[in-house]
């Protein structure tokens, strides 16, 4: 069992994992815009340590229908990673990645390529993220295959909030806003298994 | 028409009847509605993990399906229901991913489904009715006065157990 307790994060710690989470925005930002082939640009993430009642009024409310894309972290760190947007932001990004632009849908379900689409994009975001990571503490990260998602946002963030559950009393978010023609707002979840906070921690040296 | 009552994640509350109780977007969380038919005194819970012995840090009652039943039924016979007279309905427990999760959470739903079911069935509360597992979120509203279990879902009819 490692040390690491979220519920009482130093600030060094806290600034540490913020810095990660500012990186693997950032290159995820990128991956996203080469993706779509256009500029897509990023403001500055905002880290957040929320209990878990706050965490669904962040992402407009619990009921909101978000898409979330989640996969299994192994290798030398353990854990899960998510990543949400709203559905009408995840509809744009669909439309785009398909070259469809403004003249696709922007609210209801998705069909079947949309979804494999959206599959994609997920995936990119999420590996962007996660070889950032990788490359700052110099560990081996292997992602699963990811999983889709799209309902509430509340029914969605219950998967990583259990996972946060079973070691503390609150949820580490970043929530990153991506400007395209419009803010469009995403949410990096990273849930490390205990050890890993520790091995994340040691790998960039700082004591705990 | 009564106020409507929220309860959070990893939270729970109690009211009088004409009041309801709800919870937003149940995933793999399970809702525990109890209520004493006659007096119209009902509770709602929101519980996260099946089992608090299983974790180090278990302070937190309402996150766990035994801690948290077990404050749900103090707090409902402390306002005047009576224990032997209450009953249960119980919604979520959903697999929101079709893979099974981490090894330590893996099938947490019907993990939480069953701890829920087994703690009722220690204390012999019967469950009336049940809406859990599946892969889809669940907000459900809970009334007291008459014990309907409301429950809605994305692209789903509101429906009522």
């Amino acid at each position: 069992m490692g040390s690491f307790d979220l519920n009482n994060v130093s600030q060094q710690y806290f600034d540490v994992l913020k810095e990660i989470g500012n990186i693997g925005a950032g290159n995820a930002t990128t991956a996203l815009a080469q993706m779509l082939g256009q500029k897509v640009d990023m403001k500055v993430p905002q880290v957040k340590l929320l209990n878990f009642q706050e965490v669904g009024a962040i992402m407009g409310g619990e009921e909101q229908i978000m898409a979330g894309i989640y996969l299994l972290v192994e290798g030398d760190i353990t854990g899960s990673i998510m990543f949400l947007l709203q559905e009408e932001a995840a509809h744009i990004f669909v439309n785009q990645l398909m070259g469809v632009g403004s003249g696709g849908k922007t609210e209801g379900g998705f069909d079947e390529m949309e979804l494999s689409a959206l599959k994609e994009i997920g995936n990119i975001i999420t590996g962007a993220y996660l070889n950032s990571l990788s490359m700052l503490t110099n560990m081996t990260i292997y992602p699963s295959i990811p999983d889709l998602s799209i309902d509430m946002a509340g029914a969605i963030l219950s998967v990583p909030a259990i996972e946060f559950g079973e070691v503390g009393d609150k949820m580490l978010l970043i929530q990153t806003q991506f400007t395209d023609e419009k803010e469009i707002d995403g949410f990096f979840i990273l849930v490390p298994d205990l050890e890993s906070y520790d091995k994340i921690m040691a790998s960039l040296g700082i004591q705990i | 028409m009564g106020e409507i009552i929220k309860v959070g994640m990893a939270d729970l509350k109690i009211c009088r009847a004409p009041d309801g109780l709800t919870t937003l977007g149940l995933g793999s969380c399970v809702g525990i509605a109890i209520r004493d038919p006659l007096k119209g005194i009902g509770g709602l819970a929101h519980i996260m993990l099946p089992d608090s012995t299983a974790i180090r840090d278990n302070s937190n009652i309402p996150k766990f399906a035994d801690t948290g039943i077990d404050e749900l039924i103090r707090q409902l016979v402390a306002a005047g229901a009576t224990r032997t007279r209450l009953e249960s309905k119980i919604a979520g427990g959903a697999q929101m991913f079709a893979f099974s999760g981490k090894p330590g959470t893996a099938q947490v739903g019907a993990r939480n489904v069953e701890a829920v079911k087994k703690k009722l069935g220690e204390l012999h509360i019967p469950i009336l009715a049940e809406d859990t597992g599946k892969n889809f979120g669940r907000t459900v509203i809970y009334y007291p006065a008459n014990g309907s279990f409301l429950i809605r879902a994305v692209g789903r009819d509101e429906y009522v157990i």
